[in-house]
């Protein structure tokens, strides 16, 4: 086990950039220098401006649109609508329900229906603001329960998914029950860079796109469907991605760019405002989730029941796998016996939701941690003591009845979490009350206390998609360049491939490639799959090629292939009869070495009509303790510190892991007390970064991690995915915490100071 | 369309030409001049990626005119370090302590962190998170810009100012 301590790492850097070493950003450099390029920042000859029309209603029928008035104007040059769309009016990611541009019906505010292309971004709002489409209202179905058993809003109908679990005997209960409800907002991903990107017509009639996205063969497909071309005619490279956390796995502007760009013949950027941000991409579902608990006298949970709704919005998007997960994982880390678990994703006409990082597991882990704290005071016993009774391990069985054979040191990071010391004592500086020096909270009402909380999910796809990566690994003169089309989203794969190829081929010059469509899909960024997907298709592909060199090496010098290392950028032997000291730069000068790899995770099965079957591959956990500071009466809180432990199986970088712990938290802690979308009739109110608020520096607790390391089998060096852990149990950690200076049971999230203070049930 | 006007960019004279008279100095730096550090991630003042220095005043470029800023000497993250390929103290600071993460937020906060430094070169911890405030950051959780900000503080304590770099 490695220790950090509050924001400091503290152990020895392994030397050079290689695989445990702090190795720093390749485009670190570039990026405190502005001279980075992202997506929003390309520029072309004869470039002109996209912008989307988009319904102002959640529900409506369209009569008719004009656009007359719109070309009318000066600098336009075109206008789209779906007449325009020459292959397919659909779109997806994983199921083709959303039309590319709405011609009959809108079902959520802020669903395009229209697109122009102007000399000028403002001729370009101009245009929109002219173009008139006739609506005629409709009323819309934002509550999901409603909607479950409604008119269909669509000729899908309104049901996503309905994922029953079953495992155990339904019927048999402890003897001590606690149940609840709670409920989780609508937040939003809120990257700081918003969707971009730059489409050009090709010669051969297709379409150059660089674009920021989570997964460039996913959008290529799509787009190629509805512009009604070969795959191969659309060619996608990344564009510098402000951050993602699922909110880019969704088509955004791709598809209404490259239209815009074939119908214009000439280079179109589109960049999106904070507000159309807001209303162009997915969010994370809001939920409703019953629960019901009971255990025996000693603690251990006997059943468990649960029926998840969450609210998919108008299209399916993921909603169809973030229901899986909420259902899976929805017991949280513990083994229960015995189950029965309903999930629900629904549509409705509120704005669609899909990825975001946690990925349903989030929102289960605020209500089953909840439930933790409701069992152990019932029973009287301690709370964490009553988490490490019913911790699972390897062996045990998950709610589908899948037996986890990987790592999963639940008992272990709840152990180490509970160990991490506590924060100073609360500041005398008004600034680090809570509120802030602003407000007028004073120091003898403030209250501190902690709350606790474990959550898990799991690595990767499950239920028997077909997974893969693919990467290229090229020797050359000694260095070594990677390609592969993982998408980088600030996460730090393009530093991982760097200390891939350092440590297995042992050179200091690994150059990441540009990642574009031209190479076999990597598949998404997302569900914490890139480390162990496309960081194992990186592996594969170094490792070959050092088998390459060893094989040649072996052969031209008499050694024994077994005693030959690469170090610094030679390859010797280390033992043996025959000494052996190559330059890889000589040796590879005229003769380059070069191979690809795919890399699959193991096979998944989909789950039966029980909900029970091997359909994940790897899981992952954390567990998160908060200490905060209340003012009961004004409802203010400030987070003061979250100490976390977390199952990474290795970590291959303790600086970037760290700040992918920390950048987790931040999100959780903004779950926890401020961030929401809220919707009026459907609509968006706060689509801003004055109504939508996220934490600020002020805002961000002082951190304390410590990360348990077991390897996970299949894994490179045995790493899991470490990006979703910290947003999953850091917001029910902090919701306990506030709850315990209050003493109300605050069963929703964002907890909101009219929450606090018992202005709201 | 305005007349021609001339900025002072980076201490450079660069005329404006065909420009409209509402386009925001964010806009003129990124769109016209080939200036894209500054980054457009709210255009309301929230989020201060578009952070720049006029006349040594740390402002949000998208809430200034841009036919406003004649006159006045502006300096963007491009100006920062006298020759390409070189890193100023908070910049190396930055791209050492793992600062840098999905990085569009990063030229905003390289602009506050040189602002507050440069008026504070010891800065308490809460004075750090006030300076900081304005500019928001999904990415890092701050922590390591903390790391960062101490590490460009020991820096300078050293003596050394600006450090090139290969």
């Amino acid at each position: 086990m490695t220790t950090v301590e509050t924001g400091r790492v503290t152990t020895g850097a392994p030397p050079s950039g290689a695989v445990g070493a702090s190795a720093r950003r390749p485009d670190g450099g570039p990026k405190v220098r502005g001279e980075f390029s992202f997506s929003g920042d390309l520029w072309s000859d004869g470039m002109v401006w996209g912008a989307t029309l988009r319904s102002p209603h959640a529900s409506a029928r369209i009569r008719a649109i004009d656009v007359s008035a719109a070309l009318a104007i000066p600098g336009v040059i075109t206008v789209v609508t779906a007449d325009d769309v020459p292959g397919s009016k659909f779109y997806g990611l994983e199921h083709r329900d959303q039309p590319v541009f709405a011609w009959e019906l809108v079902r959520y505010a802020g669903e395009p229906v229209a697109a122009v292309a102007a000399d000028h971004p403002e001729t370009a709002r101009r245009a929109l603001a002219a173009i008139e489409v006739d609506y005629e209202l409709t009323e819309p179905v934002l509550d999901p329960e409603v909607a479950l058993a409604g008119e269909p809003l669509h000729p899908d109908g309104n049901v996503f998914r309905e994922l029953w679990v079953r495992k155990g005997d339904p019927d048999v209960r402890g003897e001590f029950v606690v149940e609840g409800t709670y409920e989780l907002g609508m937040q939003d991903q809120a990257f700081m860079g918003p969707e971009a990107g730059l489409a050009s017509p090709a010669d051969d009639g297709g379409i150059d796109l660089v674009v920021s996205t989570q997964w460039l063969h996913n959008d290529r497909d799509q787009i190629a469907e509805c512009l009604a071309l070969a795959p191969e005619k659309v060619r996608l490279t990344l564009g510098g991605v402000g951050g993602a956390f699922g909110a880019r796995e969704d088509v955004s502007l791709q598809i209404h760019a490259s239209l815009l760009a074939s119908v214009t013949g000439r280079p179109v950027k589109m960049v999106y405002s904070r507000e159309e941000s807001f209303l162009g991409h997915v969010h994370r579902h809001p939920g409703r989730l019953w629960m019901r608990h009971s255990a025996d006298r000693d603690g251990k949970i006997v059943s468990y029941e649960a029926r998840i709704v969450l609210d998919g919005g108008a299209y399916r998007s993921s909603s169809y796998h973030v229901v899986a997960n909420a259902a899976c994982f929805s017991a949280g880390p513990y083994n229960t016996p015995n189950a029965v678990v309903v999930g629900f994703g629904v549509r409705t006409n509120n704005p669609p939701c899909g990825a975001m990082r946690g990925f349903g597991a989030v929102q289960v882990c605020f209500a089953h941690e909840a439930q933790m704290d409701r069992l152990a005071d019932a029973i009287g016993m301690d709370r964490i003591e009553l988490r490490i009774l019913n911790a699972m391990a390897p062996g045990d069985t998950l709610l589908t009845g899948q037996i986890i054979t990987g790592a999963l040191p639940v008992a272990d990071v709840i152990r180490a979490t509970a160990a991490l010391p506590m924060p100073p004592a609360a500041s005398s500086d008004p600034m680090a009350r809570p509120g802030g020096a602003g407000r007028t909270t004073d120091a003898t009402d403030v209250v501190r206390a902690t709350g606790f909380a474990v959550g898990f999910k799991n690595l990767m796809y499950a239920e028997g998609y077909d997974d893969d990566s693919h990467a290229a690994c090229r020797i050359e003169g000694g260095v070594v360049t990677i390609t592969c089309a993982a998408a980088e989203v600030g996460q730090g794969f393009v530093t991982l491939c760097q200390q891939f190829g350092r440590e297995i081929l042992g050179v200091d010059d690994v150059v990441v490639a540009p990642a574009d469509t031209s190479i076999g899909s990597a598949g998404s960024t997302s569900a914490s799959r890139q480390t162990m997907m496309s960081g194992g298709a990186v592996e594969k592909a170094c490792r070959l090629v050092r088998a390459q060199i060893v094989e040649q090496v072996a052969a031209s010098s008499g050694a024994d292939p077994d005693h030959l290392a690469f170090a610094e950028g030679r390859v010797v032997s280390v033992e043996g009869p025959v000494a052996v000291a190559v330059d890889l730069a000589e040796l590879t000068a005229e003769h380059p070495y070069e191979a690809m790899a795919r890399h699959q995770h193991r096979t998944t099965y989909p789950l039966d009509a029980d909900g029970q079957g091997d359909a994940h591959v790897s899981m992952a956990c954390a567990a998160h303790r908060a200490v905060v500071d209340v003012d009961p009466e004004l409802g203010l809180v400030r987070v003061v510190q979250l100490a976390t432990a977390q199952d990474v199986g290795k970590v291959l970088n303790p600086t970037a892991a760290l700040g992918q712990i920390e950048g987790g938290i931040a999100q959780g802690v903004g779950l926890a007390t401020m961030e929401e979308i809220i919707l009026v009739d459907g609509k968006p109110r706060n689509p801003s970064f004055t109504d939508y608020l996220i934490p600020t520096a002020l805002d961000m607790p002082e951190v304390a991690v410590e990360w348990i390391e077991v390897p996970e089998p299949d894994a490179p060096f045995g790493a899991k995915g470490i990006g979703e852990p910290p947003v999953i149990s850091s917001t029910p950690a902090v919701v306990a915490a506030i709850r315990a200076a209050t003493g109300r049971p605050l069963v929703r999230v964002p907890v909101r100071p009219t929450d606090i203070v018992g202005l709201t049930s | 369309m305005t007349s021609p006007y001339v900025l002072t960019v980076n201490g450079t004279d660069r005329t404006v030409e065909d420009a409209w008279l509402g386009e925001s100095l964010l806009y003129v730096l990124r769109e016209r001049l080939g200036l894209p550090g500054s980054k457009a991630g709210c255009e309301q003042g929230e989020c201060g990626s578009c952070s720049v220095e006029l006349d040594g005043e740390l402002v949000c470029s998208c809430l200034v005119l841009s036919a406003s800023a004649v006159g006045t000497r502006i300096v963007t993250v491009e100006g920062l370090q006298p020759e390409r390929g070189e890193f100023t103290d908070v910049q190396q600071a930055f791209v050492d302590e793992g600062a840098v993460k999905c990085g569009f937020c990063t030229p905003g906060l390289i602009m506050a962190v040189h602002d507050l430094l440069d008026r504070r070169p010891e800065p308490s911890d809460l004075e750090v998170r006030e300076a900081i405030s304005g500019n928001l950051c999904r990415c890092t959780g701050y922590g390591r810009v903390f790391a960062a900000v101490e590490a460009a503080v020991a820096i300078r304590r050293a003596g050394s100012g600006v450090e090139a770099t290969t």
